[in-house]
């Protein structure tokens, strides 16, 4: 079982469907989307507004089920679970930071960075200290006892990020998460995101900013539902300024050049 | 499923929720309250009274019975006149002769008089005519001097037994024995001071001048037609029942009351008046819980609402928890928690209120509720009523709460 999910790809998504329904109109939001990532990549995830960023974010961080097709992580088919079995897989395979930090306003730094740990199933004793290490992990070890109105906005990041790494997430997925920031702090908190890949976290951020897209190796494009480039970030960077037939050619390249390989 | 550190953060979330909304929480929960308190209130002074009723029931004595002329009920009163009904002192002596159950009888007769002891008079004094067996019968026996005996009715001696409260009002000597004083009238010489109880029914005549003479001498002294009622006292309260039975079997050969035609008497055992109490306790008790009944729904009803508006204003945090890891019975147990949190906190503040009416019950003069107290199982009810209250109505918002889509809830404004 280790080795085999070992060799397997920590996300293997193929042919990806959802369909939603708004009264009586039909929205496509994914239409047949494969996607594949390793262990250990950093991955940036973009798209405009309708391109179905979200929705692909929502899968891969087990919110929601597709309509079609199959989602296997770590080897798990958790595309047909139902809801109390994502949330398993949610406080174990996943850990989310969000762009407005969603920190609990009346409880302590430490304790919101405890909050997975009231609902994981094991393992809840020695807590404090998982938490503190977590904490220290981020930089924020002088800040447990404060709340998060008594911290700034990159430090109730640095908590966020401390409570999604706190149970050793096989995903450390980031919706936008230097959306609410400003520069200098997102060079921060994007900085925090390298050191913890380089520790060996898988990370994926969603974003629109290609500055931010260009601290991950590799730049997801999705468009209309499907994947328009996967590029790694310096072909990305480069090809961004050809025009859009040519990125779209690229892309194709890209994925004849992994096929013959 | 739920590991330890979920239910204390459930419970403490619960209570800083609370804390956090004092004054909205203390206003959801008045309908609780406000319902356990006039509760447990009732519910004390019901207790106090019981006890009080008891104890006077227990000092006459369980084995105790009373015998009353009674005109049977629909009956028309042509045809049973009073004078026909009256208890004659001749029943009085078969009960005494021929009841095998019975320890001691005697008939009672009261009559007003006027009493004159020296200078002082007091018009219409109750004077009460009695038989010696009296003072078994009421347990009450003499301090001073000597009590009633057979001579004293069969010869109608002129003498009488008076109370400490009698000796008082007619400024008579601290041992006024062999003292003379006119009864309406006639001179009666004072043979004995009885003691005097405090427990009279629902204290009544507790504390006024008591003169009792024979019964043979009060019978000259009544009208022609007089009305007597017979007191006695049956070996045990065990064969109370059967006593009952004998007394009336004598009273119905004595007046030719044929089987079938209705008693022109009553009698009555001091036990059966206690069933009777209970039974009407009983019944006061379920109304007030038919009131915490309504109450607790009304208060319920406040929970259920301010629950919904919790959930919506939290659905963000709701949203995150989902995210992190919350399964939906998670999220339903903690907001069911929430809302049993808050019903037994309102609980506890109308039991608190409760005990302190009954308190002040306690206090009031002349209501003779000293006893009112909460009883044990009424403050134990309480609470699992109030629990019984945030599971029922915390239920539909938990279950909202629990059904929420995570991101749904994560985009909510």
């Amino acid at each position: 079982m280790a080795d085999a999910s070992d060799n397997r790809p920590l996300i293997q998504a193929v042919g990806l469907t959802k369909i939603y329904r708004v009264g009586v109109e039909t929205i496509h939001a994914l239409r047949g989307l494969d996607l594949t990532i390793e262990r250990n990549e950093m991955v940036a995830i973009m798209g405009s507004s309708g391109s179905g960023k979200s929705t692909l974010m929502n899968m891969l961080g087990c919110l929601d089920r597709p309509t079609g097709g199959t989602y296997l992580l770590n080897g798990r088919d958790v595309s047909r679970m139902n809801a109390k079995e994502l949330a398993q897989v949610r406080n174990e395979e996943i850990g989310f930071v969000f762009q407005s930090f969603e920190l609990l306003p009346r409880q302590t730094a430490l304790e919101n960075v405890e909050l997975p740990l009231i609902y994981a199933s094991g393992g809840w004793r020695g807590r404090r200290q998982r938490a503190l290490a977590a904490l220290e992990r981020v930089g924020l070890a002088k800040r447990v006892d404060h709340r998060p109105n008594q911290l700034s906005g990159g430090q109730r990041q640095r908590v966020a990020i401390a409570r999604a790494i706190l149970n050793k997430p096989s995903i450390l997925l980031a919706d936008e998460p230097t959306g609410n920031l400003d520069s200098a702090t997102t060079t921060e908190i994007l900085a925090l995101f390298r050191q913890l890949h380089a520790e060996g976290q898988t990370v994926i951020i969603v974003t629109h900013e290609d500055e931010v897209a260009a601290h991950c190796q590799r730049v997801v494009r999705l468009r209309d539902g499907r994947v328009l480039s996967d590029l790694p970030t310096a072909k990305d960077i480069a090809g961004r300024h050809l025009p859009m037939i040519e990125a779209a050619a690229a892309a194709a390249a890209t994925t004849a050049g992994k096929a013959g390989a | 499923m739920l590991n330890p550190l979920f239910w204390l953060q459930a419970i403490s979330l619960a209570f800083s929720q609370i804390w956090a909304n004092k004054s909205r929480a203390f206003l959801t929960a008045l309908g609780i309250i406000v319902g356990v308190a006039s509760t447990t209130s009732v519910i004390a002074a019901l207790t106090g009274l019981k006890a009080r009723v008891l104890t006077e029931f227990e000092s006459v004595g369980a084995s105790k019975f009373f015998v009353f002329p009674n005109r049977p009920e629909n009956a028309p009163r042509n045809m049973y006149p009073w004078e026909k009904i009256l208890l004659k002192t001749a029943e009085a002596r078969a009960i005494h002769d021929e009841c095998t159950l019975v320890k001691a009888v005697t008939p009672i007769t009261e009559v007003g008089l006027t009493v004159q002891a020296g200078e002082k008079t007091i018009e219409g004094l109750t004077v009460s005519g009695i038989w010696p067996d009296w003072h078994q019968v009421e347990n009450r026996f003499v301090q001073e001097g000597r009590p009633f005996t057979q001579i004293d009715v069969d010869s109608e001696r002129q003498v009488c037994l008076i109370n400490a409260d009698g000796i008082k009002e007619l400024n008579l000597p601290a041992n006024p024995v062999g003292e003379a004083i006119l009864l309406g009238g006639r001179r009666f010489m004072i043979v004995g001071i009885v003691e005097t109880v405090q427990a009279r029914f629902f204290g009544m005549n507790t504390s006024s001048a008591e003169i009792f003479i024979p019964f043979s001498v009060a019978e000259k002294m009544q009208e022609r037609n007089f009305f007597m009622r017979i007191e006695g006292l049956f070996k045990s309260p065990e064969t109370a029942m059967e006593g009952e039975d004998e007394v009336r079997f004598v009273l119905r050969r004595m007046r030719g009351i044929g089987p079938g035609e209705p008693q022109t008497f009553q009698v009555a055992a001091i036990d059966k008046f206690i069933t009777q109490f209970k039974a009407l306790a009983a019944g006061i008790t379920a109304i007030a819980g038919g009131i915490v009944g309504i109450s607790l729904l009304v208060g319920g009803i406040g929970i259920m609402n301010i629950m919904l508006v919790s959930v919506s204003e939290r659905t963000r945090e709701i949203g995150l928890r989902k995210a992190v890891g919350a399964t939906p019975m998670a999220i339903l147990l903690q907001f069911l928690l929430e809302a049993v949190t808050l019903c037994l906190v309102g609980g506890f503040l109308g039991i608190a209120f409760g005990r302190l009416a009954a308190y002040g019950l306690t206090k009031i003069p002349g209501a003779q509720l000293d006893q009112a107290d909460i009883p044990f199982w009424a403050v134990l009810l309480s609470f699992a009523f109030s629990a019984a209250t945030g599971i029922v109505f915390g239920m539909f918002p938990a279950i909202k709460a629990s059904r929420l889509d995570p991101i749904e809830a994560l985009r909510h404004e």
